[in-house]
């Protein structure tokens, strides 16, 4: 199980982006998603279930998750998330 | 002559609505960047970006990844995410030594045989961009069979002369030419660097002309306004592709009557001439151009 301990950001709000943030939350209080976007009536649906599906297959359990969306594809908000996902993983450097 | 490379469209790794719309401008290859065009901080976005792309959407052209150097810190993370992908070819920027190549190449055959892809189905090509690069040029170009291209990147390599650009590109004259020299060598593709020309047509149009005398298969280009122009450079005139047939037709006729020497269009008809008739038919046909075009 992958465990989110930061907060990651990747994404821009330019048109066909989608920005999203992540950030921990405590443990079994499960997936929490803010979704933002001009087409949110049409496919809000599909992109909750594209980042839902994303943080299941990487691992994740809990996890607070603002997303503004500018016209995505699914594959860029896969790809987004993905950068997101490493980035909120990665090991903190030492100093 | 089963591919043409005429164009081969930069396209920057970080920008989502850029990669969905490169397939459209009728570029023959398109080159997602995660070098030069994308920031150190977003390189691992522009990689995670890029493969989903690869992977997610079909281009109707051939789709080339530009990774960042093997000696830079992003190199190898750049093939480990593309290759999974499976992109018809990897460009490697910079490139000054034919054992980069052997390097790259033999990740490429690992990675192909991990995911299941068909040996060889990856291929490379290499820009040329410094001195010693251009030194090595013919090494390069033949270090593994999977190169099919060999580029010129002309400002690092400008740069690295310590000249400047100039209109009529003489600081580049030697290196295109060998360049050119090395792609023939090694029997495969030698492509131009970009041009920075974007709102001078004739100036453009000058220099693809001109690179296409050198001996050039295609160019970089970073601009769709490129793609249209440097095709209409590099697409047989209905006289040429005649002419070809007229040559090819009295070839033909001169083999059955058992005759040597022969003449079209009141010319001497020898090898290199049957050979660039017969290069521009398969051009023709590569680019569409059917009997009737010709005929017109």
């Amino acid at each position: 199980m992958a465990v989110i301990r930061r907060v990651a950001q990747a994404g821009t709000v330019e048109s066909s982006d989608i920005m999203i943030t992540l950030s921990p939350v405590e443990a079994g209080s499960g997936i929490e998603i803010e979704l933002e976007s001009p087409v949110l009536r049409q496919f809000g649906r599909q992109i909750r279930k594209v980042l839902e599906t994303a943080l299941q297959e990487a691992g994740v359990a809990a996890a607070k998750v603002y997303a503004n969306d500018k016209g995505a594809l699914d594959c860029t908000i896969r790809a987004r998330l993905k950068t997101a996902l490493n980035r909120a993983l990665e090991e903190e450097v030492k100093a | 002559m089963n591919r043409l490379r005429r164009t081969m469209m930069y396209v920057p790794g970080n920008n989502p609505g850029k990669l969905q719309s490169a397939g459209i401008y009728g570029a023959d290859s398109i080159i997602f960047d995660l070098e030069d065009a994308v920031a150190v901080t977003e390189k691992d976005a522009a990689r995670d970006l890029v493969a989903s792309a690869v992977r997610d959407i079909r281009y109707p052209c051939e789709v080339a990844v530009r990774i960042n150097h093997i000696s830079t810190p992003f190199g190898h993370d750049d093939l480990r995410c593309i290759l999974e992908a499976k992109p018809d070819m990897i460009r490697l920027p910079k490139a000054e030594y034919p054992e980069e190549i052997k390097v790259i190449a033999d990740l490429i055959g690992r990675a192909e045989a991990k995911y299941g892809y068909p040996a060889g189905s990856i291929k490379m090509m290499a820009s040329i961009e410094s001195a010693q690069g251009l030194v090595n040029a013919c090494a390069i170009a033949k270090a593994d069979p999977r190169m099919a291209a060999i580029a010129l990147g002309g400002e690092d390599f400008i740069a690295d002369l310590n000249t400047t650009r100039s209109a009529d590109g003489a600081e580049l004259a030697y290196a295109r030419s060998q360049i050119v020299v090395a792609a023939r060598v090694a029997k495969i593709h030698a492509i131009d660097s970009v041009s920075t020309i974007l709102n001078d047509d004739e100036a453009f149009l000058r220099e693809a002309r001109m690179i296409k005398q050198l001996g050039f298969d295609g160019k970089s280009c970073v601009h769709p306004r490129q793609v249209e122009l440097m095709h209409k450079v590099y697409t047989p005139t209905a006289k040429e592709v005649a002419q070809a047939r007229r040559i090819l037709d009295g070839i033909k006729l001169a083999l059955e009557r058992k005759s040597g020497v022969i003449a079209v269009d009141g010319k001497m008809v020898d090898g290199p001439i049957i050979t660039r008739a017969e290069r521009i038919i398969a051009y023709a046909a590569v680019v569409g151009m059917n009997k009737e075009d010709a005929d017109e």
